[in-house]
């Protein structure tokens, strides 16, 4: 007997109609625009802003210009900085720091459990200005609980923003994302059987060789979806920006920091939606990676 | 017998770093948890002597403070309605209607705005919105954030309602009634758990993001709570601690609230891509 349908073909589209406004015209929309304004010169401000000349590619030219590629505050140099940034905040940091932290989760006390998991997702689900300003006290020369420690320590205390500004913006993205994959690898640890452990526990295994003989191969596919996931999220996140402004000197200035500077700051929209299609570019390449492999049941359902 | 002492060695080396690690998490957040409470706060971390709450008076007395939670209020309440009900309507048409090419039409949205995110999004939507006049509304904020969460929103729920029986709606009409009585009287209310998590997600989003208020909006009156905090700093420049730390506790308050409700109400379960 074929399925009669709950809702007609009529219905269904009514039912669709809200959502795909709203997605079409503040999602797909925008997606087609700015690839069209990144041909232009257009500005915030001045004759450009309303009559803006169509330039062809230069916006282009002018990003990929070798003789200034390298140069800080230049767009090679945001993107060379991003994507050192993504690979030690969130390939390095944020992964590997999620697998330790959920797999001594496993092996703790209830009690000291969840102190853990408490403070790493409190990193994770506090707004993002809060989390900025709490940091801002934290590094503080003066009084800053991070040199409070090191004096404690008998250790020199810091100037950690003006000294080390891309170090702190990786230990900030890696304290405040961890708790993601943590808690993804929670639940792929979960849905492993307890047996396999508990036969690797007769045979005598170690820890470590359980995590790489048992848990890691049965996980494989938890472990490509958090990385494809994080380094898109780090890929584009702001959140530095309540730190550092992307100084001192353009050190910090990661692609969407950079973006805003020359959007918003220096008014150059033309140029700036060339940056942006080039994010959206990167974007789309990891996303069609991770939608193949994580969601393919929409395509599977028709 | 010999391995005893192994295990409990192995043991006290994974609580020490355990404990190492969450102190190491916890550790930028404590000052945040004295400050609010002391009048002369600093930035250096102090126990409060005495504990008091003349700073959350300051706060409840500055009208401005006051307004830019309303605003996150009103721009988060618009989003979350607006993201919940659209997203309920169109994941209940993917998941129930013989519509063709509805996996195709999930797949596009959720590409789209994984693509369109972020840092490559602040271009093109500032564009849409200043074409479309509504640069400085509250309706530009709520719009942006509607269009942006719908997809993952509708995809959640439509996991979520395709996990319900079709016999459930089915019966209802097999006994009279019409599809739009079978939704609002029969499917509604088995979905309600579905679209509190899709709510609880979007309101967090919105709630807490910076970004998008803060390129679209102009007016001090309009500017949500993320925005404005930046604008208790001194005439010198330096921050009003005091002001900032209690005010940043009352903001955090709301998220933690529904962290802890969504964690006691379903356990705190997986959901990919719960932050966007």
């Amino acid at each position: 007997m074929k399925k009669f349908s709950l809702l007609s073909t009529r219905a269904g589209a009514l039912f669709l109609a809200p959502a795909t406004a709203l997605v079409g015209v503040f999602v797909i929309i925008p997606f087609f625009w700015v690839i069209f304004v990144s041909f232009t010169n257009r500005t915030l401000l001045g004759r450009t802003a309303v009559d803006p000349d169509f330039v062809g590619l230069q916006n282009y030219f002018a990003l990929f210009n070798p003789t200034t590629f390298f140069t800080r505050g230049q767009f090679g140099f945001s993107l060379i900085l991003t994507i050192q940034f993504v690979l030690l905040s969130a390939l390095i940091g944020q992964a590997l720091l999620g697998l330790l932290l959920a797999w001594l989760s496993q092996s703790v006390t209830p009690t000291l459990k969840s102190f853990l998991q408490t403070a790493v997702i409190a990193a994770w689900i506090l707004p993002e200005v809060v989390i900025g300003f709490a940091w801002f006290a934290f590094l503080d020369y003066d009084n800053g609980t991070l040199n409070m420690i090191m004096r404690g320590l008998g250790l020199p205390p810091g100037d950690w923003l003006l000294q080390q500004p891309f170090w702190v913006i990786v230990f900030f993205n890696t304290w405040r994302g961890a708790a993601f994959s943590m808690m993804l690898f929670n639940s792929a640890f979960q849905s492993i059987p307890p047996s396999y452990f508990q036969a690797a526990d007769v045979a005598g295994a170690t820890s470590w060789q359980k995590l790489r003989d048992i848990a890691l191969p049965l996980i494989r596919g938890h472990v490509v979806t958090d990385l494809i996931l994080i380094t898109m999220w780090t890929f584009n996140v702001f959140t530095p920006f309540l730190l550092t402004h992307g100084g001192p000197s353009y050190r910090t200035e990661i692609l969407s920091i950079y973006t805003y500077r020359i959007a918003f700051k220096d008014f150059e929209f033309g140029k700036g939606a060339a940056v942006g299609v080039v994010i959206m570019l990167i974007n789309l390449a990891f996303a069609l990676v991770y939608l193949r492999l994580a969601h393919k049941k929409p395509m599977e359902a028709e | 017998m010999r391995k005893a002492p192994n295990i409990f060695l192995r043991r006290t080396i994974f609580s020490a770093a355990a404990t190492f690690l969450g102190t190491v998490f916890a550790l930028p957040l404590v000052w945040f948890v004295f400050a609010p409470f002391n009048a002369r706060a600093e930035l250096g971390l102090a126990i409060p002597s005495p504990f008091t709450l003349s700073n959350f008076a300051t706060v409840f007395q500055n009208t401005f403070a006051m307004q830019a939670l309303l605003n996150s209020l009103i721009q988060a309440a618009g989003g979350v309605v607006l993201v919940g009900a659209a997203a309920t309507l169109a994941a209940y048409a993917l998941s129930r209607s013989p519509i063709p090419g509805k996996g195709a039409v999930t797949y596009i949205l959720l590409l789209f705005s994984s693509v369109v995110s972020g840092s490559a999004a602040m271009v093109p939507i500032f564009l849409i919105i200043s074409a479309a006049g509504l640069i400085d509304t509250h309706l530009a904020v709520i719009l942006v954030f509607a269009g942006g969460l719908l997809p993952t929103a509708m995809f959640i729920l439509r996991d979520f309602i395709d996990a319900i029986p079709r016999s459930y709606e089915e019966s209802a009409m097999v006994a009279g009634a019409s599809p739009l009585q079978a939704f609002f009287d029969v499917a509604l209310p088995v979905i309600r758990p579905g679209i509190v998590v899709v709510v609880v997600w979007a309101f967090v989003n919105i709630w807490g993001s910076f970004l998008i208020p803060f390129i679209l909006l102009r007016s001090d009156k309009l500017m949500p709570a993320s925005v404005a905090i930046y604008s208790f700093y001194s005439e010198a420049g330096t921050p009003i601690v005091t002001l900032l730390a209690a005010y940043s506790l009352i903001y955090s308050l709301p998220v933690i609230a529904l962290y802890l409700f969504v964690n006691w109400k379903f356990g705190f379960r997986f959901f990919g891509g719960i932050k966007s």
